[in-house]
């Protein structure tokens, strides 16, 4: 399992990097950089969305999904996103940020 | 060394033999198919030893692209070789579409698609509609054209399989046979001559307007498939998805979100030419 530091920076790839395709119960995102074509669940699309261009942590990218989504407990929802990052981190989709 | 060239679909093939039998019965089956004088790809039937050219002759397969391990064929079954090879140039070496281990057949400018694993009966099925007003357009190969997102023809000659010889004989007594091919890997094998309206309007695509998994010997049922199982089903029903990159990827996303998708299981030809007149009618 991936390492879920809450204070790591975490980088998402221009939106133009990737396609996105909703189907039913999955989103399709092609990555255009490696030609992959990852099959992910909710909250992926979501995060990715909500990342846009900046470096975030996981507090900053739950407090901005919170405006949008009913994510409970807030604490916990960033303790989730931390985790869910370093997945990402690891599928290639987000990058940490040096020094962070 | 004997040579003959085909043209299937939009793909040109020159297949070279060390014996004449195989190209003598590949001329013959062949015979209503262009004859192109450039070619995609080339196939050899070679011997698998130099001694074997003439002693219990075994046939390998070379060519452009190539499994090393296959093992040779006795040349008896050096139709089998060919066409194997050629399958396999195809699904190794084609980039103009995207390629899916599916059969297809036409009806009024629209395509009805079916893949399966082997044993699913989608050859047979495209077979028996071929002769039953459909243009068949191909039991192995669906290329889809990622301009326009049409599936294209590969009429390729039938593969029938064991019980499936001798049902398409009487389904369709008219049509031409090659030699029976048995002891195969696959059991007994015979090749059919696809219908001349096939061979005829082989470049011509139509726009996919239904995809089926069939399954054979389950009683019969239908089942919805939603689209985000048609598409792993069809990723891996894909000889050159990786390989096509963002043009596969596009191909595949508009087929599987414009298409509807059902499972069908049957247990006959006849329940499942009566299954896919309803969900045509239905559905497309």
């Amino acid at each position: 399992m991936a390492v879920a530091d809450p204070q790591t920076l975490y980088l998402a790839e221009p939106a133009d990097a990737r396609i996105v395709e909703p189907l039913d119960m999955m989103t399709l995102i092609y990555q255009r950089r490696s030609g992959i074509t990852h099959m992910v669940g909710e909250p992926v699309p979501q995060m990715l969305e909500a990342m846009g261009g900046d470096a975030v942590d996981a507090a900053t990218l739950a407090a901005r999904l919170a405006a949008s989504f009913d994510l409970g407990g807030q604490e916990d929802a960033a303790a989730l996103i931390a985790e869910r990052l370093a997945e990402l981190a690891e599928l290639g989709l987000v990058e940490r940020v040096a020094g962070a | 060394m004997h040579e003959f060239r085909v043209q299937v679909g939009p793909a040109a093939f020159r297949i070279g033999s060390a014996w004449r039998a195989p190209i003598a019965q590949m001329a013959e089956l062949y015979r209503d198919y262009p004859h192109p004088d450039f070619t995609d790809f080339t196939v050899r039937l070679e011997p698998a030893g130099w001694l074997r050219r003439w002693l219990r002759p075994s046939v390998a397969i070379g060519g452009d692209y190539m499994l090393p391990d296959a093992a040779p064929l006795p040349l008896a079954q050096g139709l089998l070789a060919a066409e194997m090879a050629m399958n396999l140039q195809m699904a190794l070496g084609w980039r103009r579409h995207l390629l899916l281990h599916a059969s297809a057949v036409e009806r009024d400018g629209r395509v009805l698609v079916m893949t399966g694993q082997s044993g699913s009966g989608k050859s047979t099925l495209s077979a028996l509609l071929g002769a039953r007003g459909w243009r068949f357009m191909g039991d192995e190969f669906v290329l889809l054209d990622p301009e326009s997102g049409d599936a294209v023809p590969f009429p390729r000659l039938i593969s029938l399989k064991n019980s499936a010889i001798a049902a398409m004989q009487a389904s369709a007594p008219d049509a031409r046979f090659g030699p029976l091919l048995d002891g195969t890997p696959k059991g007994d094998i015979r090749h059919m001559v696809p219908p001349s309206d096939a061979i005829a309007r082989m470049g011509q695509g139509g726009a996919p307007a239904l995809l089926l998994f069939p399954r054979y010997g389950y009683p019969g049922a239908v089942r919805e498939v939603a689209p985000g199982e048609t598409f792993m089903r069809l990723t891996q029903a894909s000889t050159n998805y990786v390989a096509l990159g963002e043009a596969g990827f596009t191909a595949l996303t508009r087929f599987v979100t414009s298409v509807p998708s059902r499972a069908i299981d049957y247990q006959s030809g006849e329940e499942a030419v009566a299954l896919v007149e309803k969900l045509w009618e239905r559905l497309a």
